[in-house]
């Protein structure tokens, strides 16, 4: 390859060049002047991320030359595959932190002793940073990776930008490296599913819009004249994810030396905002970014079209115009004013017919292929994850009516319910997505073993059907205990007894989340295996053409 | 057929899909939210609300910081059960301060909305260092460091002129001595806690931990848990005008 050097540094590349040079010296001022432990680090964190990706930039310049990257080769899209790569592999290590932070204060309730009294191993710290690592870690890299996978192959185009793509998922995980050491030290925010401190929200919002950016300029370059229908369900958790987390998120530093802030809005408009956020990162983070992976993967694992292109387009508009009114009942009888709870109430209940539309759309995508969930243990787990939607989000209309929310509101059943949908439905289609990606990015046939995903899918359903009955049954015992009366019309239970009937239910819970981490582990492993290996054995279980590679 | 025909305005324009989605998803949020900030009646009439004293702010930071929101909901909700075991339902009213909010949304422990005046400084003190040494069948982690660590008066200043930014009714004095009447709240019997007097009419001064060398993060979380609830004076509350 005989190279030149063909030009100067790109305005891409001086432009970020520069961006992080100011950031680094922006970093290294708040460092020197704070007297905040938590912001020195975490600027000095900042100043040296900033400093590595100048130095990347100039050494990725000094080696190719500035060559720009052919669009085509060989007269085929050249698809850029290393972020994704990175991703994939940012997306199976967090999910195992955070399943793993998970089982630690799953064990924690059941065994008090394990918090250690010490303040960066207490359940209140630890608890942020497994639901972050799940949401935000685990599933964004997994949102970001298969994004940039699909937008490209869908639109038959490149991403746009040579800094670009790795700005926008390097600069994501950095956000979460900020925000979940933070969480440890003790710089939260306090608002549920939205702790991270305002430093790490500004910094989100910068590489959010980049991934907008991102995003649409491969739309721009697409050759197909249609944009795919995951896209819009990708383009819809993007956009939005931007409004819910700006406006939630407005706060006044203390100072710029500080890492605290003092949020704008004030009790029960707060309430509102952030439960209109809390139940729209649910609800965009979580389905309609995940059913752009549905809309994407099982089609393509299962060798069939999308069942219903009309019914894609009800049930997409539907859902974004109905999910964003649900938010309000999570505060049945607080001090919100009734008619907003009510509200949004009603729209939960809506909510369940554009969320079963998707169900459908998707199970019934296999119509004529149902024989693979026999030998394709990959697309059973992406297919019962649809059904796990399917009864997440008939429960979740159920527990919005104001009358079971009366019981099951500050109940386990609650996390129940969440862990469904976030084990069944968001782990299994993204772990089903990992593994279609996998072979796919590191050009292999198949997996390294199908058995390994065999176990992986029976361990973890084990492990989700043991959680989510031992929740169903703590939190519906202990709603019940809570208004117990006995026969002279005393409560029957004082609050700390109700906490000791819950301890056998926690065991069982922790189980099943040890069973959770474990298949986790197991993934790992094949996947490991497979970029070492590629395919092992029972090569020929797999149906022909289900492996081919996804164009 | 021609609705679907239309539809592929969206499916060949990333702008006009964008533009499409951002209304489809303006108009829950906006009939939700937007009636809440002119609606007189979301927040009821009281007597007795007050902004927090430095200290119990920066207890409430340490409130915060320890995620005790993730097991302890501050909202009682009007059910006869709710109203035997931890008093009064909660008031808008009585959050109208609270940047952000902490009504939380998990009992993994007991409402703590009015905590306040229910146990002793000690008892707080005691169970926050042992959980298990006053309530054995606790699961609450222990705190011991708390009682230990000397609070970090130098932001609070700066937190109490950022809760005026976003409209909390603190004084211009009491936003100059911040940072001496966080002191001065937990040191009884000094020229710091007559000041803090004459600028907080209504707060107690104690020396909330015990110990009297130092003013820890234990004494201002114990100040913030001891006037949760406490503020709204009920013998004169009329629950009739207030409905909503």
């Amino acid at each position: 390859m005989a190279q030149q050097k063909t030009g100067l540094v790109s305005l891409e590349e001086g432009g970020f060049a520069i961006f992080l040079v100011l950031l680094a010296f922006a970093c290294l001022i708040v460092a020197g002047k704070t007297f905040d432990q938590v912001m020195a680090f975490h600027a000095s964190v900042g100043a040296l991320f900033a400093a590595l990706g100048v130095f990347y930039i100039f050494k990725n310049y000094f080696d190719d030359g500035g060559q720009a990257i052919p669009q085509e080769l060989d007269g085929k899209p050249n698809y850029n595959i290393g972020p994704i790569k990175f991703g994939a592999i940012a997306a199976m290590f967090w999910g195992i932190a955070g399943f793993t932070v998970g089982l630690v204060i799953a064990l924690q309730l059941a065994w008090p002793a394990l918090n250690f009294d010490l303040p960066w191993t207490n359940f209140g710290r630890l608890r942020p940073l497994h639901t972050s690592a799940v949401i935000f870690a685990f599933g964004g890299n997994v949102l970001l990776a298969t994004s940039m996978y699909v937008v490209q192959r869908t639109c038959r185009a490149r991403m746009p930008g040579k800094i670009l793509p790795w700005f926008v998922i390097l600069g994501y995980n950095a956000f979460i490296v900020i925000a979940g050491t933070g969480y440890l030290l003790g710089a939260t925010q306090g608002k549920e599913y939205a702790e991270p401190e305002w430093y790490a929200d500004l910094w989100l919002t910068i590489v959010w819009v980049f991934y907008l950016l991102l995003f649409l300029g491969t739309l721009w370059k697409r050759k197909e004249p249609y944009i795919y229908v995951a896209n819009w369900f990708y383009l819809a958790f993007i956009v939005t994810i931007a409004v819910l987390h700006i406006t939630n998120n407005l706060t006044i530093p203390v100072s710029i030396y500080s890492t605290q802030s003092v949020i704008v809005w004030a009790g029960v408009q707060d309430a509102m905002v952030q439960w209109w956020y809390g139940h729209n990162a649910v609800g965009f983070f979580l389905p309609a970014g995940f059913l752009a992976i549905m809309y994407y993967f099982i089609p393509k694992r299962a060798a069939r079209p999308v069942s219903s292109y009309r019914l894609s387009i009800v049930h997409f508009w539907a859902l974004i115009f109905i999910y964003i009114w649900a938010g309000p009942h999570h505060l049945h009888y607080t001090a919100l004013p009734q008619w907003a709870s009510t509200l949004g109430a009603t729209f939960s209940i809506i909510l369940w017919m554009p969320s079963w539309g998707g169900m459908i759309n998707g199970l019934m995508t296999l119509s004529g292929a149902w024989d693979k969930l026999r030998t394709d243990p990959v697309l059973r787990m992406m297919v019962v994850s649809v059904a796990f939607y399917g009864m997440s989000t008939f429960e979740g209309p159920l527990m919005s009516l104001r009358a079971v929310n009366s019981l099951s509101h500050y109940t386990d059943w609650t996390i129940g319910h969440v862990h469904s949908g976030a084990l069944g439905w968001v782990g299994y289609i993204s772990f089903g997505a990992i593994y279609c990606l996998v072979p796919w990015l590191w050009n292999k046939k198949g997996l390294y073993s199908l058995k390994l995903v065999n176990w992986h899918f029976w361990l973890s359903t084990l492990g989700i059907v043991l959680y989510i009955t031992a929740m169903w049954v703590s939190g519906i015992m202990q709603g019940l205990m809570w208004r117990a009366y006995d026969s002279l019309g005393f409560l029957e239970y004082s609050f700390v007894e109700t906490v000791e009937a819950m301890h056998p239910f926690y065991i069982i819970r922790a189980l099943g989340g040890a069973l959770f981490v474990v298949g986790a582990l197991i993934m790992a492993y094949n996947l490991w295996m497979t970029v070492r290996h590629g395919e092992a054995e029972e090569a020929d279980a797999l149906p022909a053409g289900s492996l081919a590679a996804a164009e | 057929m021609s609705a679907w025909k239309k539809h592929e305005i969206f499916e060949k324009n990333s702008i006009i899909l964008v533009i499409g989605i951002l209304v489809a998803i303006s108009v829950g949020g906006l009939v939700e939210i937007a009636p809440l900030f002119y609606l007189k009646s979301t927040i009821e009439k009281t007597e007795g609300m007050r902004p927090y004293t430095p200290l119990e702010l920066a207890g409430r930071e340490i409130y915060i910081r320890e995620g005790c929101y993730t097991c302890h909901s501050q909202m009682i909700r009007p059910m006869r059960d709710e109203l035997e075991r931890y008093g009064h339902f909660s008031l808008a009213a009585e959050s109208m301060y609270d940047h952000p909010f902490q009504w939380g949304a998990k009992r993994t422990g007991p409402d703590l909305a009015r905590v306040g005046g229910k146990y002793s400084d000690d008892w707080h003190v005691e169970h926050l260092i042992d959980p298990r040494s006053l309530v054995p069948a606790s699961i609450m982690p222990g705190y011991p460091f708390l009682a230990e660590t000397e609070l970090f008066t130098r932001d609070i200043q700066g937190h109490v002129s950022a809760n005026m930014v976003v409209g909390v009714p603190y004084t211009d004095a009491q936003l100059e001595f911040a940072i001496a009447d966080a002191i001065g709240q937990a040191s009884p019997d000094t020229d710091g806690a007559y000041d803090f007097e004459e600028r907080w009419p209504n707060s107690a001064v104690r020396d909330f931990d015990g110990n009297p060398r130092k003013v820890t993060e234990m004494d201002a979380l114990v100040a913030y848990l001891q006037v949760l609830g406490t503020m709204v004076d009920f013998s004169i509350y009329d629950n009739k005008a207030n409905l909503r």
